[in-house]
């Protein structure tokens, strides 16, 4: 091998150089920017977690599965995670095996930006040697993954149904100027380095195309213009990167550390949550995931365009994109770089002015009747709606002889949940403040609760001193299991519902279902545990009418009934009622379910 | 006059032209299911806070409805927005952020 040129230079670099350093200069003022941003707690924890050994290898490793290889792809669907890492990995080697032939032949040139890119330009080839053989083949080996990829990306784009997706993000202009650029480098690489395979060397992509066109290629006026239109590709695509979603690709470098420190969104538009917005590559993973997409007109609200609207600081749609959302984080779950949807939103909510002057100065004249036993129930002010939800889990503790006194019975105050969803926090902490006081005055040591809002919000938000925080399928499960709660086998099949704030809210999949096998067979839902579909009845909505509310609790019904059960049994009051009046089979609660093998 | 231990009260009539309804207008445009109320009153029957107090969205709505709501607002204010009066809605209305809404716009009056 040797140099072409002495000066080792040619004008047709020019675009790739100016792309390369606006991509630079704007990523590094974009890096300081955020870090800048990061309340100072924040910034020390992630700068200490730099240097624990542990967690640097965590970095490097989720740095190669997830920017490289896109492992959570491959798990949604293979076809998706060759097309995705098929282009990432091997645009990555090419530039790695660019630099380590750079390194090797011309060690002087290796500091120059566009050397390894335009080698084969630069390069002639004098003798083989199988060093050389090694990097032509691997070379032309990467360059056909790509290749490969790239088709595929673009047969997407006409079935998208074949990769396993039924809806996509609609991309905005700059996106589509990164994509196109994007489509053509790897062809335009190609067929540059075919024009000077018969000079540099080439192997079985470059060669053949080099003798097909023996005459056109040998050309060398035709030489310099195709690796003119290589590098206008290579510039465009660099000068569209910051702008569209194709941002993805460096943001995410950043996301990573600051994921594995655990920071938390302290801003819907600012330091760590800007950093996630500028990682979302806009799949539109989360688009079919959505509960709203059961109707077409909310398709446009849903994660992927929200993050679009905060990027742009549209205020006046981010608001309103988020007070129709259910928050039942399904799109947070499905999500490849774990976008944290949920509480992006809430930051928001917390800040959109409502004017609501909310005052609870009545709290303090609501005095429950003061009990003796050792578990406190809190039925929850949905459970009044549906009474047979308290009368079983009553007659299931009377059945397992336990102690108990009803906290709420006749009207209670609402657990403060609801609020702090419609983002009024501080109003929220009234009530938050009047119940811990109850709780802990009732010399109880259990607190159970038949709601899977409420239990949320008493795990995440209070502080019960002394008190545990169980929810009725934890209790009962354990009660089960224990030998003090008894119950016959019948003989019906069971769909088990997972209300988004028990199972994707606090992890509780498996003691409902456990215990429900005690009573009756289970009929598994299309759908379930983390992959749950909301019932379309959440109180995270603010917005949403009655009619799409329909929709998305019909949707919900039919991914229920997929495998035939005779009851559907739920483990929240507002899903009951909800599902109640669109599901063809009886819908019951979980405790009503438990009374089923109960002795007569 | 014999008294009967009652009397009649004062007329509760409206003039239509003295009605002001370009607030209840600018409401329907932010909810719109604002109109859609029967005045059943399962909201009030239902609400986690009507236990305590006065609250009642049937008769805030109503008397929004006649151009007046002078009191009922800040009834509102006690509101948990627990959503038990959106679940019972036989008309389906979104009461929880009807309830937001009319925070948001008749609060000028505060």
């Amino acid at each position: 091998m040797r140099e072409r040129f002495l000066i080792g230079f040619d004008p047709f670099v020019l675009p790739f150089m100016l792309g390369m350093a606006f991509v630079l200069i704007y990523c590094i003022i974009g890096l300081i920017r955020v870090i800048l941003q990061l309340p100072k707690a924040d910034r020390r924890k992630l700068a200490a977690s730099l240097f624990v050994p542990v967690n640097a290898l965590r970095n490097i490793r989720d740095m190669f599965l997830d920017c490289l290889i896109h492992v959570k792809l491959w798990k949604r669907n293979p076809k998706l995670g060759y097309m995705h890492s098929s282009i990432a990995f091997g645009w990555f080697m090419l530039i790695v095996l660019g630099h380590v032939e750079t390194f090797i032949y011309v060690p002087g040139k290796a500091g120059l930006f566009y050397y390894p890119i335009f080698f084969r330009y630069f390069m002639q080839m004098e003798n083989y040697s199988l060093r050389g053989s090694f990097f032509f083949v691997a070379m032309d080996l990467f360059l056909l993954i790509v290749l490969s990829g790239i088709l595929l990306a673009m047969f997407k784009r006409i079935r998208k149904r074949f990769f396993g997706m039924r809806r996509t993000t609609r991309l905005s202009l700059t996106d589509r100027v990164g994509l196109y650029s994007l489509w053509a480098i790897f062809p335009l690489r190609w067929i540059a380095e075919g024009f000077t395979a018969g000079i540099a060397g080439g192997s079985f992509m470059t060669i053949p195309i080099n003798m097909l066109l023996k005459n056109f290629m040998s050309n060398p006026e035709n030489i310099t213009v195709a690796w003119w239109m290589y590098s206008v590709a290579l510039g465009t695509f660099m000068f569209a990167l910051p702008f569209s979603r194709y941002m993805h690709i460096p943001a995410e470098i950043l996301l990573i550390p600051m994921k594995n420190a655990g920071l938390k969104v302290y801003h819907p538009r600012k330091g760590f949550a800007l950093a996630q917005i500028y990682t979302c590559p806009s799949c539109g993973v989360c688009i079919d995931a959505c509960p709203m997409s059961a109707s077409r007109q909310n398709l446009k609200d849903t994660t992927v365009y929200l993050v679009r609207q905060v990027k742009r600081n549209n205020a006046r749609r981010m608001n309103a994109m988020t007070d129709k959302c259910l928050m039942c984080g399904k799109c947070q779950e499905v999500c490849q770089i774990n976008l944290q949807s949920y509480d992006i939103r809430m930051r928001i909510r917390e800040r959109a002015a409502y004017n609501v002057g909310l005052k609870y100065d009545y709290l303090d004249s609501y005095k429950p009747v003061p009990g003796k036993g050792k578990v406190l129930y809190y039925a929850g002010c949905m459970s009044s709606l549906t009474p047979v939800t308290g009368r079983s889990v009553r007659k299931l503790l009377n059945a397992a002889g336990v102690s108990w006194t009803q906290m709420d019975e006749g009207g209670g105050i609402c657990c403060g949940r609801p609020l702090i969803l419609a983002g009024r926090r501080r109003e929220a902490a009234d009530m938050i403040a009047r119940n811990t006081e109850i709780i802990e005055g009732s010399g109880a040591s259990v607190l159970l609760v038949s709601c899977a809002i409420c239990y949320r919000v008493f795990k995440e938000e209070y502080q019960l001193k002394g008190v545990k925080v169980m929810h009725y399928t934890e209790y009962f499960n354990g009660l089960l299991e224990e030998g003090k709660l008894r119950l016959k086998r019948g003989d019906l099949k069971y769909a088990y519902h997972d209300p988004c704030d028990l199972g994707r809210g606090c992890g509780i999949y498996d003691e409902p279902r456990e215990a429900l096998f005690r009573v009756g067979a289970l009929a598994p839902a299309k759908q379930e545990k983390a992959m749950s579909v909301c019932c379309g009845g959440s109180v995270g909505s603010l917005t949403l009418s009655d009619g799409d509310r329909a929709a998305i609790t019909q949707a919900s019904v039919v991914n229920m009934l997929h495998s035939g059960p005779d009851r559907i049994v739920t483990a929240c009051p507002l899903c009951l009622k909800t599902y109640s009046r669109y599901s063809p089979v009886k819908v019951v609660d979980f405790a009503e379910a438990l009374c089923d093998g109960l002795e007569k | 006059m014999i008294d009967f231990g009652y009397s009649l009260s004062k007329s509760n009539a409206l003039k239509i032209e003295n009605l002001d309804d370009s607030r209840f207008k600018a409401l329907h445009k932010l909810e719109p299911d604002a109109y859609k109320c029967i005045g059943c009153g399962s909201c009030t029957a239902s609400c986690s806070a009507g236990v305590f107090t006065e609250l009642s969205l049937r008769k805030t709505l109503l008397s929004l409805q006649r151009g007046e709501g002078k009191g009922y607002i800040d009834q509102l204010q006690s509101c948990m927005l627990c959503g038990k009066c959106m679940l019972v809605c036989p008309r389906g209305i979104n009461t929880r952020h009807l309830i937001l809404s009319i925070c948001k716009i008749y609060s000028v009056e505060q």
